[in-house]
């Protein structure tokens, strides 16, 4: 259905409903332009994807692992699931500042409540600290848009932005637009503001890892573009507020960061989720460079990046479906029992780092080039680094996984499960991450299709500068 | 050069594509395995060699697979210099499959069907560097090229491999993207296009400084080069499989990296530019050094892959030698020697891996009387040998000739002095194998030299490693078609 409407979005251009028959700037209107457009896209294939994902991976008929839910818990896990979905398309769709909230709120709590149902006693503490740092996330968020009604006495977005202008020289709006970042970053887990993620995403059952990484952080992503270049103006955060360079600097700062702690991981979900951090930054990084092609990279790696790390998290969550086993060390060999499962998280991996005919290398060709026609050649050294530390900590991984082999006498992967787990997941589990990651080389050859969506919506956004 | 529009280049990379999924499953049947191997590398190298008349006739054959978006495309162009590359390649990628039939069977090596997937991905890969028409197909290609040699490399699953394989993808893997990724986004930001022409495309586009910095990280980014310091991938990769060892690291991959030097030296550039920047002339001295100290380094080592590995990293900077020089002569020295090093090379390393098969041994020191047990293996070997050093009536010795030639047109005595001090490194390093090994006394109790009568390796690897040995013959005594696709190269770039 998103297809539809974008396409819809591409052919007559923005799509607008009036909730509640109100005319905006009263109510509350419902806007999907280019950006929104692109991002329901992406979010509703990897809900879908995750979903049909979940149907086996919650019921667990013949799983090892407590990771599943069960059938008694299901009902609730699928009911706060969609939950979730919805919360996301809100806040993609939603054209007015205070919905967004509301609708971000959504599905935080949602999340939160998801974490809890990891299977590890910590996901109860992980699910309660997530839920403790993004309400301070999100009261940062209704602060400013608090100060932006009291100056502007408005909350939809257009027409915010339409108002703002005559208030910029404030030091309310300064004060608010902080507020806004710092609020939002928090909800994108920006390093160094991240602390929540690693726990909550490497804790939680799988499915509702992937779709933390692959959508939620995402969206989040999405709203600070969104309040950065459609409800204050490119003029804003380049003339009055020069905050570029910041966000660049503080994107390098995640990008190197996110990937070191990374490194330093011995469970793979949570280097996983460590690298979601990291990969935040290159979104960000995007934003700095604030130029057509650095925006169409940003925008571009939400979408590589929902696609590659949804599938990744799909595809440690058969292997631990089947083995109950997080320890990287314990991989040894794992490739051969599980080939489809590993030849997955084999091409995300590959992605991740950047190689060419995937939508990571498409990303870091659009980043780099448009650093260096910004002038801003300090850039190039930190994706080239990250993409280095990307290959060194997913290299690792895939030695053990396919080259190393497991002790003789039984100490490998299969020390302490029956032989017969030892083997590929159902083809309900592996299957759906086989067919997520392989999008990821379909639109790395043919990138020309999201690259048209996303360097409209970039253009769009960033209006004719 | 008249361009024309053709599939061919497409149709030799399908060939061992599609030996992908059918090696794949016959796992349970081996000779059926290898039969597909077989037959895509008879196949591919027919369809590279019935563009030869085509190409020395002055058409350039050239195809575009797809638009990845705008400015980057998929396209191939099928020139002298991505020809030569690719007839040598699939030529011995025959042999060397005849041969690993033999050798993976004596040994009754593991994971032979992902051994088979592998190579057929890298000769793939090879095709696709030879037909690159512009960087970011080259850079696809290349890349694809270290990550289906990695699983070779690693074959054995030791430690003592998994420490080598690690090695040589972060060189090669790393070097790429750390310095070849940047140089690309430059070119393309100063440039605004990434298609090879003979004329170079960086000319008049940028400060000299610029252009300088690119030509570094380039050079610095082509790992596969193994120009010093970063060559110590390629002894570490030797403990791969003798016939990895003998296509990839000598022939596929390292030829690989010194088309791609040249490929960039001489259509990113451009021959005048780099001659009134003078870089040219550095590069070719950064080269004589690597000649010379990788065949000191080689004479020191006992291990005779290693030795041999050592002799690559100073047989590839002739190349690069030969190429940097900028003349006729010189370039096309430089190029022919691809095809020349590549018959003599392979030939030592077939002998390597026959006589490993047939005694187990390793150490040059365990070497001696060999000759005694295994003549013809040894006999191989002298040729080869012969070949590298670059004597008569062998191939090695006609690029040889036409680098000395190019360096005295160039005016550069000390570049000579490199070439002929080198060459008796390269008598001192190899000759005394072959003495001690037909004259050498066997060193007592051991239990190879015990046995009766002639004890050679398998029929199936001697016969491979006898091609070999009969071509670098055959290319002394017809050189032509590679002469003249060099000489073509050479006429092009350089323009007169």
């Amino acid at each position: 259905m998103s297809l539809c409407l974008m396409h819809s979005v591409l052919h007559s251009g923005p799509v607008t409903y009036r909730l509640g028959g109100w005319a905006p700037p009263w109510g509350i209107e419902y806007r999907v332009d280019y950006l929104s457009g692109f991002m329901l896209a992406i979010v509703s294939l990897v809900v879908f994807v995750t979903a049909v994902y979940a149907g086996t991976s919650v019921l667990g008929r013949g799983s090892l692992t407590r990771e599943t839910i069960g059938d008694q818990g299901a009902v609730q896990f699928f009911t706060l699931y969609l939950l979730l979905a919805a919360g996301l398309f809100g806040i993609v769709v939603t054209g007015d500042m205070f919905n967004l909230y509301v609708f971000l709120e959504i599905t935080s709590l949602s999340a939160y409540a998801l974490v809890g149902t990891g299977y590890k006693r910590r996901a109860i503490v992980a699910g309660f600290n997530y839920l403790i740092i993004g309400s301070i996330g999100a009261c940062f968020y209704l602060l400013a848009v608090g100060f932006l009604y009291i100056m502007t006495g408005t909350l939809n977005m257009a027409d915010l932005a339409h108002r703002l202008p005559e208030v910029y020289a404030s030091r309310v709006i300064s004060v608010a637009f902080a507020l806004l970042m710092v609020g939002l970053f928090i909800k994108m887990a920006l390093f160094p503001i991240h602390a929540w993620l690693p726990d909550a995403h490497g804790l939680s059952p799988s499915v509702v890892s992937s779709i933390l990484s692959g959508c939620v952080i995402e969206v989040a992503a999405y709203a600070v573009i969104r309040s950065m270049f459609t409800v204050f103006t490119p003029a804003f955060i380049f003339d009055v507020l020069p905050v570029t360079d910041v966000l660049s600097i503080a994107a390098a700062v995640a990008m190197i960061g996110g990937s070191t702690i990374a490194l330093a991981q011995t469970d793979i979900k949570r280097m996983l989720a460590c690298s979601s951090v990291g990969q935040m930054g290159y979104i960000v990084l995007g934003i700095g460079i604030s130029n057509l092609t650095g925006l169409t990279g940003s925008l571009m790696h939400l979408f590589s990046h929902a696609v590659i790390k949804a599938s990744l998290f799909l595809a440690v969550g058969s292997m631990i479906y089947q083995t109950r086993v997080y320890e990287i060390s314990k991989l040894k060999g794992m490739g051969r029992k599980m080939p489809i499962t590993f030849a997955t998280f084999t091409i995300g991996a590959l992605g991740m780092i950047g190689i060419p005919l995937t939508t990571g290398f498409v990303v870091e060709w659009k980043l780099a080039v448009g650093a260096l026609e910004a002038g801003k050649w300090p850039v190039v050294p930190v994706i080239l680094l990250s993409a280095l530390l990307n290959a060194v900590y997913f290299g690792r991984v895939l030695e053990i996984v396919w080259f190393k082999k497991d002790d003789a006498n039984g100490h490998g992967p299969g020390r302490g499960i029956p032989k017969s787990h030892a083997t590929e997941a159902p083809p309900g589990l592996t299957l759906p991450p086989l067919i997520l990651v392989s999008l990821s080389l379909v639109f790395g050859v043919a990138a020309y299709i999201p690259l048209s969506m996303a360097e409209k919506a970039a253009g769009m956004l960033l209006g004719g500068r | 050069m008249q361009p024309v529009e053709s599939l061919m280049p497409i149709y030799v990379m399908t060939a061992p594509l599609a030996a992908i999924p059918l090696i794949a499953v016959s796992d349970r049947h081996p000779n059926l395995r290898e039969a597909w191997t077989l037959l895509a590398s008879v196949t591919m190298f027919v369809l590279v060699a019935s563009m030869l008349p085509d190409v020395l006739e002055g058409k350039v054959l050239e195809c575009r697979l797809v638009t990845m978006f705008s400015g980057l495309d998929i396209r191939f162009r099928v020139d002298p210099l991505g020809l030569l590359f690719a007839v040598t390649a699939s030529f011995l990628w025959i042999v060397v499959s005849f041969y690993s039939i033999g050798y993976m069977r004596s040994l009754k090596e593991h994971s032979q069907t992902r051994y088979y997937i592998c190579f057929a991905i890298a000769l793939l890969a090879a095709a696709g560097v030879a037909f690159s028409a512009n960087l970011i197909t080259l850079l696809v290609f290349y890349e694809m090229l270290t990550l289906s040699t990695y699983p070779l490399v690693i074959h054995h699953e030791d430690p003592q491999a998994i420490q080598g394989a690690r090695r040589y993808l972060a060189y090669l893997l790393g070097t790429s993207i750390a310095f070849n990724l940047p140089a690309i986004f430059l070119t393309y930001v100063v440039g605004q296009r990434l298609e090879f022409s003979d004329g170079g495309i960086l000319a008049g586009t940028a400060s000299p400084v610029v252009i300088t910095i690119i030509f570094v990280l380039f050079i610095a980014g082509i790992g596969k080069a193994a120009l010093m310091p970063l060559h110590s991938w390629l002894p570490a990769a030797m403990v791969a499989p003798t016939p990895v060892s003998a296509l990839l690291h000598a022939v596929a991959v390292v030829k690989a990296g010194v088309f791609t030097l040249a490929r960039i030296v001489l259509y990113v550039f451009g021959a005048d530019l780099l001659a009134e920047l003078g870089l040219g002339i550095i590069l070719a001295y950064f080269a004589s050094f690597t000649i010379l100290v990788a065949s000191i380094i080689a004479l020191r080592q006992d291990n005779l892959k290693r030795r041999l590995a050592y002799s690559t990293v100073s047989q590839l900077s002739y190349i690069i030698l030969g190429v940097s020089l900028l003349t006729v002569k010189g370039l096309t020295g430089g190029i022919i020697h691809i095809a020349m090093h590549a018959f003599g090379k392979i030939t030592l390393f077939l002998c390597a891996g026959s006589i490993l098969v047939a005694s187990g041994k390793k150490n040059i020191s365990e070497m001696k009387g060999i000759g005694q047990k295994m003549p013809i293996t040894l006999f191989a070997f002298f040729v080869g040998a012969l070949s590298v050093i670059g004597i008569p009536p062998c191939g090695g010795f006609i690029s040889k000739w036409y680098l000395a030639l190019g360096c005295i047109e160039a005016k550069q005595v000390p570049l000579l002095a490199v070439l002929l001090t080198s060459s008796f490194l390269n008598a001192a390093y190899f000759l005394p194998v072959v003495y001690q090994g037909f004259f050498g006394k066997p060193c007592p109790g051991d239990r190879f030299y015990s046995g009766e009568g002639i004890q050679e390796g398998p029929v199936l690897a001697v016969a491979a490693l006898g091609v070999t040995a009969i071509g670098s013959v055959v290319l002394f005594f017809y050189p032509q078609p590679f002469l003249e696709l060099a000489g073509r190269v050479g006429r092009c770039v350089i323009g007169g």
